[in-house]
């Protein structure tokens, strides 16, 4: 991937004057968050590069999809802070975009996909105020990217997981944000859902975008992904995938979870992806 | 009228009901019924975002809710030496303690562990009953009023004025522009209110606009409908009219189409029959239109389910079938239309005689055989669809006994032919492993040696 220098949407905010280095499009600080008594993290010190693709890895109930949802503001935090390109969340909506898990909608709703995908702009648009015609096509346009287009018409509930996954990623597309924060994408898809996931991460990257995924696919951390990072209940090891993914600290991070049986499947899944590729 | 012998009720003759429906019952009458006809179109217009916000039985806790606040607005104003049967100040009164009743189901979910159905249960009961007490102490004021609030638990169309239709027309017209205004809004949130909350919408408040435009609904079809039942004219031509469309205006337009005739055909019926509850009625013919939709809807409906399960059953049935001429025409060695008996399909032996007929008779609709009869023959586009099927399920085979691990469960193998899903360098595997054993299905038939 050669080094980006022209990006094309949003301007570093302190960078603009020359005085300062810009700040990272996310930075968390003592990020701590719990439901009811209980704290689910604790502590989370993380910044997340500019231009990377971002996995945050660890065993089931380590807080992954968590620590997303309170950095987006949809959990309450116990406490620290979270800064957006050095700003609160509130200043810089508009950049950042969302995918969550598949699960967490009806697909059995009535709205077709290219309705749905539609929806990413309703942040551009405000009150009352209906979705104009270059809305549709940009709509559209994503619908195409993610090899979708000829599902527009489509009523959601008669998709695969796996286009219901492309569906969303058109979606946040059509937000056509800086940041994005996708929540397990490529849990039971289909290989080519897959590609073109990572695909469209790539192009994202290259355009000096930034993506954070919540992912569970330990083998495929390497060849997807820049920067890891590892948690349970707390960070347990964080930054460029070279130095932070490695064998000590998953053995931290998944304890004894990281069973025979675990490394038997990823075994399997490395070969089979071997034979797709 | 006629009388129905000695029980008091008088039914409507034919030409009664006709000339009512035809708006030729008197002003009063027709104004109530435009009245209550847009009063049906709100409900079903705004019962489309209760429905699909899942938001039912708390619209349902909301109206029972209003019963005390209606008995404590007329105390207050009898106190207060004002006219307690003012339809404003009841209404108000309506308003608020729904909106109380919603509220403290909402704090109840949110500080304890009580899930929200309890809670709703709860305070839907503990209100109604509390409304229930506040009516019989102003019964026993001897006021004469109580008559003309017990009118607000049942619905009278009969005692609607016409001022009072007029009224509940223009309210009725405004919580239509109102949510056509918030049309995407509303989608928006009933979708995915998470992904709405990201892009900084404010998902409490647009839920509390939806919950508030079914308050105003309510309160503005106490009289006419009832308390008890209103919610059941925003929540059934909603839900009936879920199955007719899997578009989200139309669904709009159907569900407030359905509140409309019922509100119509309601509000006509209960001016032949003042001794019906006029919200029985009403809600009534929304339930038969509700009926209708279950069973007879296109697409979603009872019949149609049944019959696509009909259907897919014959496509796999045929799919064995085919598969199991192959097979034999294999095993003997012989070209792929030479006629097999179905006593030689092993799976043949369970099916029923209807069954049986059905299955052949879908082969020959289908062209896949030549006659509707045993032995089978399969025509040239049926032995071109046996060698598909047999490849593509010996593929399939091949392939989860080898990586069952998978998802399996995310293929369809009744549609997808293997070749379509799997990587076509897993495809060439597969097949030279069956090659390798003799079980490569050839066009035709079996061109390879035949496996013991």
């Amino acid at each position: 991937m050669s080094p980006v220098i022209n990006l094309p949407f949003g301007t570093p905010a302190a960078g603009a004057d020359g005085t300062a280095a810009a700040p990272p499009p996310l930075s968390i600080h003592g990020l701590t968050v719990g439901y009811g008594r209980q704290p689910v993290l604790w502590g989370v010190d993380y910044q997340v590069p500019a231009a990377s693709l971002v996995a945050i890895v660890g065993p089931n109930g380590a807080g992954k999809s968590t620590l997303i949802k309170a950095v987006l503001g949809l959990l309450p935090l116990a406490s620290g802070s979270v800064r957006f390109w050095g700003e609160p969340l509130r200043a810089e909506r508009r950049r950042v975009g969302y995918v969550p898990q598949r699960g967490s909608v009806d697909w059995d709703f009535p709205v077709s996909v290219e309705e749905v995908v539609t929806m990413g702009r309703y942040g551009m648009l405000g009150w009352l105020r209906p979705v104009a015609r270059r809305h549709r096509q940009a709509a559209l346009a994503c619908l195409e990217q993610v090899g979708m287009a000829e599902f527009a018409g489509r009523q959601i509930s008669q998709l695969s997981g796996g286009q219901q996954q492309r569906v969303f990623l058109a979606r946040a597309l059509a937000q056509e944000s800086d940041l994005y924060f996708m929540d397990e994408p490529f849990a039971g898809v289909d290989a080519a859902t897959e590609t073109a996931l990572v695909e469209v991460m790539r192009r994202l990257k290259a355009e000096g975008r930034t993506v954070v995924v919540v992912h569970h696919d330990l083998s495929t951390v390497p060849e997807y992904f820049d920067d890891v990072l590892l948690l349970n209940g707390r960070v347990v090891a964080a930054g460029p995938v070279s130095d932070a993914f490695t064998n000590e600290n998953l053995q931290r991070a998944y304890g004894g979870r990281l069973t025979l049986l675990d490394d038997v499947a990823q075994a399997l899944s490395r070969l089979d992806r071997k034979g797709v590729s | 009228m006629t009388s129905l012998g000695g029980s008091g009720i008088t039914w409507p003759s034919v030409p009664e009901v006709v000339a009512v429906l035809l708006l030729q019952g008197g002003y009063n009458t027709t104004v109530v019924m435009v009245g209550v006809t847009l009063l049906g179109i709100a409900a079903g217009t705004v019962g489309t975002f209760a429905v699909l916000r899942k938001r039912a039985m708390m619209s349902d806790t909301m109206s029972h809710a209003t019963l005390p606040g209606i008995g404590l607005a007329f105390l207050a104003a009898v106190a207060l030496g004002a006219e307690g049967r003012s339809l404003p100040v009841l209404l108000g009164g309506a308003a608020v303690a729904g909106v109380v009743g919603v509220a403290v189901v909402h704090g109840i979910a949110r500080h304890t562990r009580l899930p929200e159905d309890a809670a709703m249960g709860a305070v839907l009961s503990v209100f109604f009953g509390l409304g229930f007490v506040v009516l019989s102490y102003i019964q026993t004021l001897g006021t004469g009023a109580e008559g003309g609030i017990s009118k607000f638990i049942y619905g009278q169309t009969a005692a609607m004025s016409a001022r009072d239709a007029i009224t509940i027309a223009a309210v009725a017209v405004g919580v239509v522009v109102a949510t056509l205004l918030l049309f995407k809004e509303f989608r928006l949130v009933c979708f995915d209110p998470e992904f709405a909350e990201v892009q900084g919408w404010p998902v409490s408040a647009i839920d509390l606009l939806m919950m508030g435009l079914v308050v105003v609904v309510t309160v503005i079809g106490l009289q006419a409908v009832g308390l008890i039942l209103i919610i059941a004219l925003v929540i059934i031509p909603a839900a009936a009219a879920r199955f007719w469309t899997d578009r989200l205006w139309l669904m709009t337009v159907i569900a407030a189409g359905f509140g409309a005739v019922s509100g119509y055909v309601g509000a006509a019926l209960s001016a032949l029959m003042e001794r019906f509850p006029a919200g029985g009625i009403i809600v009534l013919v929304a339930g038969a239109l509700f009926v209708i939709s279950l069973f007879f809807a296109p697409g979603r409906g009872v019949l149609a389910g049944s019959a696509r399960l009909l259907r897919l059953r014959l496509e796999v049935e045929a799919q064995h079938v085919l598969r199991g001429v192959f097979e034999q025409t294999e095993a003997r060695g012989a070209p792929l239309t030479t006629p097999v008996s179905t006593d030689a399909l092993a799976f043949a032996g369970t099916w029923s005689a209807p069954w049986r007929t059905a299955v052949l008779m879908f082969l020959w609709a289908r062209g896949l055989i030549a006659r509707p009869s045993t032995p089978l023959t399969l025509t040239d586009t049926g032995a071109a669809e046996a060698w598909r099927q047999t490849r593509s399920h010996r593929l399939w085979e091949a392939y989860f006994a080898r990586h069952v691990a998978i998802a399996p469960g995310r293929v369809n193998r009744l549609a997808d032919m293997a070749e379509h899903v799997l990587d076509p360098g897993i495809v060439a595997r597969l097949e030279e492993q069956l090659a390798r054993d003799g079980r490569l299905p050839m066009p035709g038939g079996l061109a390879r040696p035949v496996r013991e």
